[in-house]
């Protein structure tokens, strides 16, 4: 979790209490504590094994499920799919043509035949041509596979898709490998949007979602691909989508899945704190903690002690000289913590 | 990055140095015969890095060669150069050649049009044509009547404001029919939306149709498309889209279900000119050539994009050379010769499944119809030129010609056919109009496939609203 408060890779929302305990040098070494095991049984993997373990038991467990995209064959360029060509074959695991609306619109078709299509577009920022068929890739998601249940009065659905997609800042990724695309997506009835923070959560949102019967974005915070590390189970399992975790630390709540998000817990933490600061890496202006702020102002007006802040990424394209700039770090973090206590 | 940048501009050397010089061709020749030029040693390196020495050598020879040509007219090269002949390129072994030639972008001919019955309804002497029965002739020709006089009346319904919307098949009834006709129902029919009479050949009902077009509850569709957005799960026709050509990579996608799980079945998809020039075909016919999948595509070159004419839709010669392109075999047929496209669609379906590799047919026909009711095509086309479609080259009276000429056909049962349908038709309108629209939960169900909270609030919130302001809704959706 720390990890993921040091880098941000995932879109979370802290709600926190009012109590002077809050504050101070207490908040700082509670946000900047290394990641505490979390005592299941597993070993400590990084994340990219974890989302490679998951997408082995996926295509271990159900043999109409299928994995492609550009170089996934030799493994990826983030490692993801190591060994899995391998151990089942190039006709499960394969290579296609470099053009995402073709592997988004290729993996409705096969969605859509009743298997489980997992897609991996290689980075996030490489989305955007797909647009139709999710609507091309977007397209292709947002117009296709978010409609094609609805469209056809549950005639036909492509609930089998799940699109993978490495996404959010590296360090070093300049404008077209750092973007963070969630809110477009999240705009579009019909998908699911899921984020994890850590290794164990990625292999159990991973495998929720690829067994999920409506379609799926999965956004892998890249930079956590080999930095976050933590136990993970070794065999098969899921976690729930669409619930949100609190309380992992100072009433820290992490979304985990934006569409549909779990509005519940949200409200129920703000109602407690009376306070609420919403980060995500992506552009602050028209963000989905826009929406939340939204939300939340909505259901709890009144036990509101101060405006919900946000923290998030600055309403530039991603820069690669001035990331440390625009990233919604941990000053930012803290001093917007003291400011809406102190409101 | 830098090794394509490197081989790029040595080609480029290459080819301003031979503009500034006097070619030979004879000893050009010569040269190309000539033994292999032996690679330097660190041939150990990646293919691509043993075609840039390649061309480096090459031009290396080509500074030589100029040099002698000018200044001692020796026409041989030293025969301890020789140039390497054919390269083992990643993409496969090529030849050089000293010529600098470009393809051609067109060629003079244009690829012929495979035609069975000329305009009069007689077999052409030598046609290569499948046998059909008398029984599925009759089915053919009156599915293409129906067809026909479901379009007359349902674009009447819309003239009339029963319907919002429609979009006629007129002209391109033989495409509909022919190319269903050499299907089997278990293969996967992903549309456009100029191809209802695929539905129709596979049993889809005059009702069933109607029902779609006026979205009422008993719309598979459940009323959230507009009119002629069929689709049905029990006839492999997967659900029209307004946006066009994204079909195109579905189709793909679902004839890689077939190959793996061994299907004795293929899939087709439909688009027309215009949906040609989208990305998403040349995505798809790319991923099928390379996937090797059973899929069939049905180009309908119908002349026009709504108001766009083919030569503003691309400088190519049509559809069909595209396939050669992306390695997929093709073939170019008359879309106004039922026979023709009935027996081209059942051989593409035979190799796509035997061979299990993609087929392109382009039928060329003509869109003699508006492109839908919200169009009229004699703002940028005169009627002139729609009518003469409309004559000898119209499909269904091509085909009434050749099953009459059989005597399997007649004035009567013409007549009586038409009758019948117009009745039917009749009926269906009637019947569905009166039918109540689906249900508000329709609204907001198959989104997901269970609602989520925030649709179940919105529901409660919107029934909320009509039961207060009950006057200010349509009351013909039930709540």
């Amino acid at each position: 979790m720390a990890t993921n408060l040091r880098r941000f890779g995932s879109i979370f929302i802290r709600g926190f209490s009012s109590s002077s305990s809050v504050l101070g040098s207490s908040v700082e070494a509670h946000l900047l504590q290394p990641p505490v095991a979390t005592g299941t049984a597993g070993k400590s993997i990084n994340l990219y094994t974890a989302i490679n373990q998951a997408l082995q038991i996926a295509l271990d467990s159900d043999p109409r499920s299928y994995i492609f995209g550009e170089d996934v064959g030799f493994g990826g360029v983030f490692r993801c799919t190591t060994g899995l060509a391998d151990q089942f074959g190039k006709h499960r695991v394969f290579n296609t043509p470099l053009c995402e609306q073709g592997i988004v619109g290729f993996a409705i078709g096969l969605a859509a035949m009743g298997n489980r299509a997992i897609a991996e577009i290689q980075f996030a920022d490489y989305i955007f041509p797909a647009f139709d068929q999710a609507n091309t890739s977007t397209m292709l998601i947002v117009n296709e596979a978010a409609k094609f249940r609805y469209r056809s009065g549950n005639e036909f659905n492509c609930g089998g898709l799940t699109i993978r997609a490495p996404y959010g800042a590296v360090g070093h990724g300049g404008h077209y490998h750092s973007q963070s695309p969630e809110a477009f997506f999240c705009h579009v009835p019909g998908i699911k949007v899921v984020i994890p923070r850590s290794p164990k959560q990625a292999k159990g949102l991973l495998l929720a979602s690829i067994r999920e019967p409506n379609p799926v974005v999965f956004f892998e915070p890249k930079w956590l691909y080999r930095l976050a590390v933590e136990e993970v189970p070794e065999g098969d399992y899921t976690l729930p989508l669409s619930e949100a975790e609190e309380g992992i630390s100072c009433e820290l709540i992490d979304l985990k899945t934006l569409i549909p998000w779990d509005k519940e817990t949200v409200e129920a933490s703000v109602r407690k704190t009376g306070r609420l600061l919403i980060s995500h890496e992506a552009p602050v202006t028209g963000g989905f903690g826009a929406e939340i702020s939204a939300s939340i102002v909505e259901r709890c007006f009144l036990r509101l002690e101060a405006p919900v802040a946000r923290v998030c990424g600055l309403d530039t394209p991603f820069p690669l000289v001035f990331e440390p700039f625009y990233m919604p770090t941990k000053n930012k973090i803290l001093d917007a913590i003291k400011d809406t206590v102190n409101y | 990055m830098a090794s394509s940048s490197c081989l790029t501009k040595s080609k480029t050397s290459i080819i301003h140095h031979l503009k500034s010089i006097k070619l030979n061709s004879h000893n050009l020749l010569h040269t190309i015969s000539s033994p292999p030029f032996p690679l330097p040693k660190q041939t150990t390196t990646s293919p691509i890095d043993s075609a840039i020495v390649c061309f480096q050598s090459l031009y290396f020879r080509r500074q030589l060669h100029s040099a002698t040509s000018v200044n001692n007219e020796v026409h041989q090269l030293p025969a301890e150069a020789p140039l390497q002949q054919v390269l083992n390129y990643p993409v496969g072994k090529v030849k050089f050649t000293p010529k600098l030639a470009f393809t051609a972008g067109s060629t003079e001919e244009r690829v012929p049009c495979y035609r069975v019955l000329n305009e009069n309804g007689q077999p052409i002497t030598d046609s290569d044509s499948l046998e059909i029965s008398k029984e599925l002739a009759v089915k053919m020709y009156t599915d293409m009547v129906t067809l026909e006089v479901m379009d007359t009346i349902f674009y009447e319904a819309q003239r009339q404001g029963r319907i919002s919307f429609y979009a006629t098949t007129t002209g391109e009834e033989a495409i509909n029919i022919a190319s269903a006709a050499a299907l089997n129902n278990q293969d996967f029919v992903f549309p456009q939306y100029r191809e209802p009479g695929v539905l129709l050949w596979r049993g889809f009902t005059l009702q069933e149709f109607a029902h779609q077009c006026f979205g009422n509850k008993y719309d598979n569709g459940k009323g959230r498309q507009m009119p002629i957005h069929y689709g049905s799960r029990k006839h492999n026709y997967f659900t029209v889209a307004s946006t066009v050509a994204t079909q195109i990579p579905h189709a793909v996608g679902a004839a890689y279900s077939l190959k793996m799980e061994k299907q004795d079945s293929c899939v087709i998809t439909y688009f027309g000119d215009g949906g040609s020039s989208t990305a998403d075909f040349h995505a798809a016919i790319n991923f099928a050539a390379v996937l090797e999948v059973p899929v069939i595509f049905f180009c309908r070159n119908n002349g026009w994009a709504i108001s766009t004419p083919t030569n503003e839709q691309f400088r190519s010669d049509g559809v069909v050379v595209r396939g050669k392109a992306y390695g997929v075999p093709s073939i170019r047929v008359d879309g106004n010769d039922a026979l023709a496209i009935y027996t081209a669609v059942s051989g593409a379906r035979k190799m796509a499944i035997e061979e299990q590799t993609p087929v392109l047919i382009e039928a060329l026909t003509y869109r003699t119809g508006h492109h839908s009711t919200s169009d009229d095509s004699t703002k940028y086309r005169s009627i002139d030129e729609i009518e003469q479609w409309r004559g000898d080259q119209n499909p269904v009276k091509r085909f009434r010609k050749w099953i009459e000429s059989k005597g399997w056909w007649s004035h009567e049962a013409e007549s009586e056919h038409h009758i019948n349908i117009r009745k039917q038709l009749s009926q269906a309108i009637q019947a569905a109009e009166r039918v109540e629209k689906p249900r508000i939960a329709d609204m907001f169900n198959d989104v997901y496939d269970v609602l989520p909270k925030n649709l179940m609030e919105q529901e409660a919130f919107i029934r909320k609203t009509i039961k207060k302001h009950t006057q200010d809704y349509p009351s013909d959706v039930p709540l």
